[in-house]
């Protein structure tokens, strides 16, 4: 069952998710391997297929290196649960097709450790670890148009 | 209806009369920025996806910069996709080694820049261009590929932030300082999603390139774009440095324009600043902080790398011995040369530092400069996250060109003031 991840950290940044030493390649599954390296050097170790990240408000915040999603989705992270995002992150992913999550109280609701299944169509996470069910905002629909598509090279070829 | 600058501009790229915050448009593209960390993934995408089109090559400008001279095989191997690229595209502007520098401070020198028009570029950084009254914003490496291949990108029209900075800055107080004061009291995502209008006297008598270091640091805040209004210094930099194309037009925000908020500053009462790590609104006046022991001091990047900032530095290093390792690292290759013809480059080698080439270099903790765990850097640049400089155990101070040059005199964080 997929794991959460909790950083009880606002501003978690580019800088700690892919640090810029690694800037130096763009293949996925090498920067995968140093997925938020400088926040959490376990993070490669203890994530699973699947696994999510929780963290606090300003998620991904700082440089515009699309790398930072390249690394979280190469390390198969599922998605991303913030209070927020940073706007850059945030358009970066939704262009990757990575669909990240927003929730304002994700403190009290997730603890952890806790097991999640996630419902992205109908906007629900079932936290089996505390049997509460979590409603979250579905993103808005010119990202889901990108996502369904795959990205948004894909979109635009479409268009 | 009423406009701010930023939806004007907007508007005029997305083909409308009027736009509002929070509309969704396709804005046609001026000008993209593209450098040798996110564009040679953007290549490969596009590659792969078989769209071998590039909507025009002379409104793409190239210049390798993070890792520039290359650093290793694997920046090197970037390069060379870069360059590769490039001249298959044949991308008039092309800026190689020799005559790139530092994608912010190079574009506007080389005259790309113009008010009035919109600028994208893969580098968070990239809203330093609203210096200018353009719309400039940073993007990743999809976005990259989508307006290199189309010339067009979906935005939503920012609300704006009104940024009101009033009354003349002390003796020892910089553009630096200022943008520090604001990031302290907005936080690092006091801004996130808006557009920062700057607008107010203290603007009125700063240089082009100190008013950059303002919409540089826009995206500390998290901003979307950093804009500040045309006027006479505007016009009088444009003047001297659009060379290709030299019409633009000159938008400004209407008087009874909507602002999410307006933000009030006495700049007068601003004291030099200190951003603490680990983030850029950890800004305290020097006062709080003077007498931390440093390692290292660094002035250079994109925020405070360009001749003025230079000067500053150079007045104050003038006939004393830097206490500490110091680098010296000019932008571009213009201001390089400035530097050395202006004679700054012989004060900075008689007080012991060290000069590079224009590079990124240490700023993003790439080459030439990195940090070990539990050394301290006094940096001129624009973040301070942990591990930006190299070890994650390394910490950095961000401040002027002044209170770098003085601290690197001391070996510690120290007021400039007693050197002015
Ligand atoms: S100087 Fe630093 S902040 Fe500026 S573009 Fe280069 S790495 Fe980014």
């Amino acid at each position: 069952m997929p794991k959460a991840h909790v950083y009880k950290r606002d501003h978690v940044n580019t800088d700690e998710i892919i640090p810029a030493r690694y800037l130096n390649t763009d293949n996925e599954a090498e920067l995968a391997t140093h997925c938020m390296e400088d926040l959490d050097v376990d993070f490669v170790k203890k994530t699973q297929a699947g696994d999510i990240i929780v963290a606090g408000e300003d998620f991904g915040c700082g440089s515009s290196r699309e790398h930072a999603v390249w690394a979280i989705r190469g390390a198969k992270v599922q998605t991303v649960i913030a209070k927020t995002f940073a706007r850059i992150f945030y358009r970066n992913s939704i262009d990757c097709g990575f669909y990240l999550i927003e929730l304002p109280d994700v403190f009290e609701k997730i603890k952890d450790g806790d097991e999640l299944e996630i419902d992205y169509k109908k906007g629900l996470i079932k936290n089996l670890t505390s049997g509460n069910d979590i409603s979250f905002n579905p993103l808005p629909n010119f990202a889901l148009e990108i996502i369904a598509d795959g990205g948004l090279l894909n979109h635009i070829s479409k268009k | 209806m009423a406009m701010t600058i930023t939806e004007k501009i907007l508007a005029r790229a997305a083909g409308k009369d009027k736009v509002r915050a929070g509309d969704l448009i396709d804005a046609n593209i001026d000008i993209v920025m593209c450098h040798d960390v996110t564009t040679p993934p953007a290549i490969s995408m596009l590659k792969e996806k078989g769209i071998d089109k590039v909507f025009d090559p002379e409104k793409i400008v190239v210049t390798p910069d993070h890792f520039q001279p290359a650093k290793d095989i694997k920046s090197a191997e970037l390069h060379k996709r870069l360059d590769t690229w490039a001249k298959e595209k044949k991308i008039k502007h092309y800026y190689k080694l020799g005559r790139a520098g530092v994608c912010h401070a190079l574009l506007p020198e080389q005259g790309h820049i113009r008010p009035g028009e919109v600028i994208v570029g893969g580098d968070s950084h990239t809203c330093t261009y609203g210096a200018f009254g353009a719309f400039s914003t940073g993007i990743g490496s999809t976005d990259l590929a989508a307006a290199i291949a189309t010339g067009q990108l979906w935005f939503k029209v920012p609300e704006s932030i009104k940024f009101v900075l009033n009354g003349k800055l002390g003796k020892g107080v910089y553009s630096k300082d200022v943008i520090l004061a604001v990031i302290a009291r907005i936080s690092t995502d006091g801004a996130i999603y808006k557009a920062m209008e700057f607008v107010g006297e203290t603007l009125a008598d700063m240089s082009m390139e100190a008013r950059m270091t303002i919409t540089n640091m826009a995206i500390e805040a998290g901003g979307k774009n950093g804009i500040i209004g045309f006027d006479d210094v505007t016009k009088a930099y444009l003047d001297e440095h659009l060379t290709d194309k030299k019409d633009y037009t000159v938008f400004e925000s209407d008087a009874d324009a909507e602002y999410e908020s307006v933000e009030e500053f006495d700049c007068s009462k601003i004291e030099p600043m200190v951003a603490l790590p680990h983030l850029p609104s950890g800004g305290v006046a020097i006062g709080e902080c003077q007498g931390m022991e440093m390692d290292q001091a660094y002035i250079g990047s994109c925020t405070n790398g360009r001749i003025e900032d230079l000067r500053i530095a150079a007045n104050i290093i003038k006939g004393k011995e830097v206490a500490i390792r110091t680098l010296i690292i000019p932008a571009t290759p213009v201001i390089w040369k400035q530097a050395k013809d202006e004679g700054l480059f012989d004060i900075f080698y008689d007080a012991g530092c060290v000069i590079s080439a224009p590079t990124c270099g240490a700023c993003l903790g790439g080459f030439m400069g990195i940090l070990a765990a539990g050394e301290k850097c006094v940096s001129t640049t624009n973040r301070n996250f942990v591990g930006r400089m190299g070890s994650p155990k390394s910490e950095v101070y961000l401040a002027s060109p002044a209170t770098a040059a003085a601290s690197a005199v001391e070996g510690k964080l120290t007021d400039c003031r007693k050197y002015i």
